[in-house]
């Protein structure tokens, strides 16, 4: 029963700021929902159990790209709002009934082909797993089953790191 | 009771308002905006299919997907400051410097 308020009242809450961020325009504003957003996300992974990834969350998400969003919202320094002038062939209004067309098409699917879960799934990596908790469960498949994804998740934010240097730079 | 499907038709409706902004605003930075809300709504969808078999597998994507997308966003944002050195504009209709 709580956990049904809760549902209810967190999910209101992130749809509800994921609307205001593509709607608003200003840019800085929709950056602050978008925070909003990520903390009502990471809300809702503990209430999903996941309080690592909701640790995670806060801090990679939250802390550190939104912060980014708002030195390059800064730094470009928009002196003219860039919606004025309206595309005489945009079609909005088709859009937004196609978007809600595919929406209703996924909930269909959701509700009407979700079957029963496959039982034998959880034994694959559980085995020998001395620990407890959630932060040691993760940390346990991140340094053994998942070893090398982990390894390569790390080369791949050097590489990034490199590059939004170089292309940041003023003179190469 | 929440079932997973409740946590499904939460990550199918913040996806689809994702893709309505990554279609419909011009802004680029909202544009990037909206992928992280897309990348958000595949993580709720990996947690709540974590939580059902209690195994911490999907969580362990999610933090993967994290990583993917902070990588992203730097990069992303790196590029639209360089472009906008160039041309003085966030605005994706006016970015055709490629077009013939």
């Amino acid at each position: 029963m709580g956990q049904a308020i809760a549902f209810y009242t967190i999910s209101a809450f992130i749809l509800g700021f994921a609307l205001m961020v593509v709607t608003t325009k200003d840019t800085v504003h929709s950056v602050l929902f978008l925070v909003l957003d990520f903390l009502f996300v990471a809300a809702l992974y503990v209430l999903l159990g996941a309080q690592f990834l909701a640790v995670i969350q806060i801090l990679v998400y939250a802390g550190g790209i939104v912060v980014l969003y708002l030195f390059v919202v800064m730094l470009v320094n928009l002196k003219r709002l860039p919606e004025v002038h309206e595309d005489p062939h945009r079609r909005t209004r088709l859009g937004l009934v196609l978007a809600a067309v595919v929406l209703g098409e996924l909930a269909m699917i959701t509700i009407l082909g979700y079957g029963k879960p496959a039982p034998a799934l959880a034994n694959a990596a559980a085995a020998a797993m001395p620990v407890s908790g959630n932060t040691q469960e993760v940390g346990w498949l991140l340094y053994t089953s998942y070893l090398i994804p982990f390894e390569i998740a790390s080369m791949l934010l050097l590489v990034a790191m490199i590059g939004a240097i170089v292309l940041a730079k003023r003179e190469l | 009771m929440i079932t997973p499907t409740h946590y499904m038709l939460l990550s199918a409706a913040l996806f689809m308002i994702g893709v309505v902004g990554v279609m419909m605003r011009r802004n680029i930075i909202i544009i990037f905006m909206s992928i992280e809300l897309i990348l958000n709504a595949v993580n709720i969808n990996l947690v709540a299919f974590s939580n059902q078999f209690q195994n911490a597998i999907g969580q362990v994507f999610a933090v993967f997907v994290i990583a993917v997308a902070a990588a992203e966003a730097a990069v992303g944002l790196g590029i639209i400051l360089a472009f906008y050195r160039n041309k003085e504009t966030v605005n994706v209709d006016e970015m055709n410097l490629m077009k013939w």
